[in-house]
Order: C-alpha cells, then structure tokens, then sequence
C-alpha cells in the first residue's frame, strides 16, 4: 500500500506536509533535512528538484533552488541520495525515513530524465508521489497517466480558488493521495492572508472529494496552519521552512524550533 | 489579418505544431489561458474587431509599410531584393502590430492592466505605447542587463507612462523577464492580460501572435503582385529569436513550397563557442514558458544562459511553429555571428541608407552564405530601426 494512503488512513486532520528543496541548503544535507523534518513532527515531505525557470514559485524557493544547482543537485544525484532512506545499513549513520516522500517539480529536467526511468527510479527509491505543475491533465492523461500508475506513484494535481467546480471534480477524478488545494492565486511565499479564504475551503469541504485535501501557499505559522486544517485535511508549508534554512546552518535545530511553533 | 483557411502549418485543438506547442502552465493560470484559447478566434474574426484591428495599422502604425526594392544590394548579389519596412512602423519595429491587436482584445475580455515582458525593448515600446492609447496600466518586465544595453528603449517606455520592472534573477535577459512576467500573471489573474511578444508561450498564445504579425506577409503579397506580376517570392528571410517577426513575414507563404523560408538564428561568438544563441543548432525538444520547443538546455535539463550581442535574440528557445519548421524541413535554419551582423549593419546603412536593428542585422549577414539566381525575388523582412542600438555601434565607429 502507497505510504501517502497508509497515512490517510489513520489520520484525517492536521497533517502537516512540509516542502523542501533537494541539494539546499547544502548538497549532502538532503537526508540530513528529510531526517529532522520526519523527528520533529512532519506527516509528510514534499522533496523540491531544483529547476533553473521555476515559474510558480517565488523569491524565496527561487533562491534555494539556484543554490541547489549551484552545489550541483540534479535528479540523478537526488535518486542517489535517497537509494538508501527507507532501508538504511546498520553501519551508515543514515535515519530510516518512514514517511510519506513526494517529489516536486517542473516538467522539463523530468522530460530530459526520461518520464519512464524517472517512474521507475522514483518507485525503487521509495517515493510515494509526484508533482509537476506544469504538466497539464490532457498530456496526464494522453501521454503518462499509466506510467504513474504503474509505478504506485500518486500524481498530485492542483486546485486554486479560480478552479471551477466542474474542473475539480475532473481532477479529484484524476488524483490520487491528495489534492493540492493552492490557498488563493499567486507564486508561492506570496498568497493573500488565508484567513480570508475559509469559503473557500469550504467549499472544498462540502463537495465531498475522494481525495483528501491538503492546503499550501500562505501556511507560514500555527495560526495559518490552523485556519487551513479548519475545513481541510491539512496543510503545506514551504517558503517559510526555507527562510529558516537560510538564516541558520544548523538543519537539526531549526527544524525542532520551527516545527515546535506549528505543532505546539 | 486571419487566413481564410486552415494552412498545413496550422496548430490542432491543443495547441500543437507536430510535436511542439502545448500549453504547460500551473494551475494557477489556467482560468486566463483557457479563456483565450475559447475566445481568441473568435474575438479575431469578429468583422467588428478586424475593422478596429485594420484602422489603428493603418492610422496609428502607418500600415502598409513600403515594400522597398534594394537596387545596390540587389545589383551586388545579382539578383532581386526587396526589403519589408517594418522599421518604418511607429515605434520603430513589427512588434506593434501585435500590441494593437493584443490590446483591442485585453479590452474585449475587460482586463484593464497590462503586463509584457521584453528584451530589446522594441515589444516594452510598442505595448507601452499601446497601453498609453487605451489608457490602460502597464508593467513592463525586462532583464537588469537588458535595461544596460537598450537604455533609449528604457526611457521611451518611462515616458510612455509604463513601469519598467527589472528582472533580477538568472542570466537577467528576456528569459528571465519572461519568467517574472509569468509570475505576474500568476499574482493577478483576474485584472491582468500578459501582452507576449513573441511567437512563444503556452497555447494559444504562438498562434495568436503568428495571426497578429500575419499582416507583414499579407501585404507582402499584395507589393509583389503589384511590382513583379505574382505574389510569391522564392525567398523570404527573417531573423529568430522567439520569432514573431519571422512567423509573420513567412505565415501566407507557408503552404507555397516554392517559397525558401529562411529563419536566420544568433550565433553570438559562434555556434560551438558556449556563448550563442542558436536555439535549432544547439537546442533539444524541452518545455520553457508554457510550451514545448526546441530549448537549450544541459543534459539535466537546466536552461541554458544564451548570448547574442542583439537582446531581443539572446534567448534560449524558440517559437513552437518554428521548432516545427525545422524538424520537418520547411524552414531553412542559418545563423549570424555577432560580428557579421555588426558588419552587415554598417554595410546597410551605407548601401541602403537604412539603419537596422541588430537583431535585424542577423538577417542580412546570409545573403554571403547563399546562391541566387537572377531572377529569384527576394524579401527579407527589414523587422527593425537601429536607434535604440546607437550606443553599440558607436563602439564601432
């Protein structure tokens, strides 16, 4: 059984799903940050490939990608990395990583990876689910819906409050594991106040979706993490766990007192 | 302005030319996209609409731009040249006739903020100079190293009205202003319309403007008839960057397979010299902002910074239409180093006594690399005016 549907199973609110981005904030401290996120209380992670022209995000992942591809981070070097997560020898100093594991990303370094050998290295490594928001639901669909699949991959689409209701009911259809719920139209680390958005969330609630609901883009603090798991089944954090990455070097301690904030 | 009939080159449902085209954007855009991909056709064909769009070319723009046969040009290659002036176009490049066009339709769909991105700044210009017709707010995004080497441009759009943004992030080109467009857009979705300037983006945005820059290869047929008693040239040439000028210089010719279209691409230093941007030569099929193409790219798939001494080339991808061209053989891809460009600015402006822009320069550095015949006719499409590219040639002087 995929480990994003093992979570839902036994537990329904409050998952916190935290984003961070391979290769930052130096290239080895990928497992290192996976690691303390899983410790300290993370439900989930979604595990960011850097890309040179990544055109939903903001400021703040920008940067860490680009410095992530600086220190050399690439896909391949990624699957590297998490070869040994979910069964580490007993001699490396490496922590078992038993949480759900998401990789995020734009369509274009996977393209030249090859979406066949980026399925099937994805699958043996461990990973549970994948998002690529650039990759519209008619090429999904036409193109790499079954390679997702048979690769136990949940393909992760998102929804925004622009999204019509007949348009998130088609991709509730599509998705598996999760759905996305973009809390209100921008790039990340740059949406409106979520507190204003519960109608929305709402309505999301009330359609009754197979999928469970997981809210991102604005969670920065207890008091957003709490508006979004109102009506939903939980919430995403990126841009702001970033920040705290960047301002101290120190990966198991900033991640306990960042996440201590959210959870206490 | 719109073809009468579907030509062989034309994009399907979703936006394909072949295997090039698409439309890969977030979620977060899609609202806007889809809203022009149901109503582009329709707003371009309303008779209403065509009537406004052909007023402001011909009042506003000064369309019919000449068809100028080059008599000295001609006599040295032995043979027919004629130049499209789109550098007589008010704002000094093709690139407003798709700002008009773009801005009658913004209306049509009740945006009331502008967005643009730019590289050269000749499409910052022409939409900011639109925006300033309409009335209507405008942001143009443009690459910090852009605004260094087209400062006149900078200051033609401030005066305008528009605000100038400067895009910090990456190699700091049009790529990167692009990119920050795009987020723009993403942030305001429901007031703003993205004025794109070139035959790039997701669909329907490199048939859109295809159609908007169609008017160059319109009239281009008409001159000819009237100059030479037939419409179709054997050759039409036209520099590459994205392409929109390119798109609409060879767009009615494109099912004359009598007809050579010659796309000429920046080869910046030179082809293998890791400073270029000849995208055909140097690219594989990758997906840049919002649409598959040819891209140059590392084997990891990271965008690859480009050069070109001409900003409004210096960019990593190409149109999907163009892509298409190439891959089929349609199109004739050749390439101009900075220097022979340089070199055929300056032999223009003495043989012709016009004064092109670089990336137009591009265009007239093949005619050495190629044979005619006596009686072939050929159109290069003079896209822009050398003004804004003073301050690199006076270096030259």
């Amino acid at each position: 059984m995929n480990r994003i549907d093992q979570l839902f199973a036994t537990k329904k609110s409050n998952i916190l799903n935290v984003y961070c981005t391979a290769g930052y904030p130096a290239l080895t401290s990928t497992t290192e940050v996976l690691a303390a996120l899983q410790n300290y209380g993370a439900d989930l992670i979604e595990i960011g490939m850097p890309y040179s022209d990544p055109l939903a995000d903001g400021p703040v992942i920008q940067q860490s990608s680009m410095v992530a591809l600086e220190n050399g981070m690439t896909i391949a070097t990624l699957f590297e990395q998490l070869k040994n997560v979910r069964t580490p020898s007993a001699s490396s100093d490496t922590v078992e990583v038993s949480v759900p594991l998401i990789l995020m990303g734009y369509m274009n370094p996977v393209l030249q990876y090859g979406l066949e050998k980026f399925c099937e290295d994805a699958e043996s490594v461990g990973v549970d689910g994948i998002i690529l928001p650039d990759l519209p639901i008619y090429e999904y669909e036409s193109l790499y819906r079954q390679l997702f699949e048979t690769h136990n991959l949940h393909f992760i689409f998102l929804v925004t409050p622009e999204t019509a209701e007949d348009r998130i009911r088609k991709i509730d259809a599509l998705s598996s594991g999760f759905i996305y719920a973009v809390s209100s139209s921008s790039t990340t680390g740059n949406s409106k106040p979520i507190e204003g958005q519960s109608a929305y969330f709402e309505k999301l609630q009330g359609m009754q979706l197979k999928n469970p609901i997981l809210v991102g883009f604005g969670i920065k603090d207890k008091a957003t993490f709490q508006a979004a798991c109102a009506h939903t089944n939980g919430a995403i954090i990126g841009s702001a766990y970033i920040n705290e990455l960047k301002q101290n070097s120190n990966i198991d301690t900033v991640t306990k007192e960042f996440l201590k904030k959210i959870l206490a | 302005m719109l073809m009468e009939k579907e030509h062989n080159f034309a994009v399907n449902e979703h936006g394909y030319y072949g295997e090039f085209g698409g439309a890969f954007i977030p979620e977060m855009l899609y609202p806007n996209v889809k809203q022009l991909q149901e109503q582009y056709l329709q707003i371009m064909g309303d008779p209403a609409f065509q009537l406004e769009v052909d007023q402001l070319l011909k009042d506003y723009v000064g369309r019919p731009t000449p068809l100028f046969f080059a008599e000295r040009l001609s006599k040295r290659y032995s043979t027919n040249i004629y130049l499209k002036r789109e550098d007589l176009c008010h704002t000094g490049a093709h690139k407003i006739n798709n700002t008009v066009g773009q801005i009658l339709l913004a209306q049509r769909l009740g945006k009331t903020r502008i967005i643009a991105e730019t590289g050269a700044g000749q499409h910052g210009v022409a939409t900011a100079t639109v925006c300033a017709l309409k009335g209507m707010e405008c942001i143009v995004y443009m690459g910090e190293k852009d605004i260094e080497r087209q400062a006149p441009n900078v200051a033609r759009m401030k005066m305008l009205g528009a605000t100038v943004v400067p895009a910090l992030s990456g190699s700091k080109t049009l790529k990167d202003a692009t990119n920050e467009a795009i987020r723009d857009w993403i942030n305001n979705p429901a007031d703003t319309h993205y004025i794109i300037g070139s035959v790039v983006g997701p669909h329907p945005y490199p048939d859109m403007v295809a159609r908007f820059q169609s008017i160059i290869s319109q009239e281009i047929k008409q001159q000819l008839l009237e100059k030479t008693g037939s419409e179709l040239p054997t050759h039409v040439i036209a520099c590459v960057g994205g392409g929109s000028n390119a798109a609409g210089a060879f767009y009615h010719f494109l099912d004359d397979e009598s007809v050579k279209l010659v796309a000429v691409e920046a080869a910046g230093h030179g082809i293998n010299s890791g400073m270029s941007a000849a995208t055909t030569q140097l690219g594989t099929p990758g997906i840049l902002h919002g649409s598959k193409s040819l891209l140059m790219q590392t084997a990891d798939g990271q965008v690859i910074e480009p050069h070109s001494i001409s900003a409004g080339l210096d960019y990593p991808g190409i149109g999907p239409l163009h892509a298409y061209l190439y891959k089929s053989g349609r199109g004739i891809f050749m390439s101009a180093t900075d220097e022979e460009a340089l070199h055929s600015a300056f032999d223009i402006s003495k043989t012709e006594g016009i004064i092109p822009a670089l990336e137009t320069a591009h265009a007239f550095s093949v005619l050495d690399k190629m044979e005619f015949d006596e009686t072939d006719v050929v159109v290069i499409c003079l896209s822009g005016r050398g003004d804004k590219d003073l301050a690199t040639y006076m270096n030259y002087l």
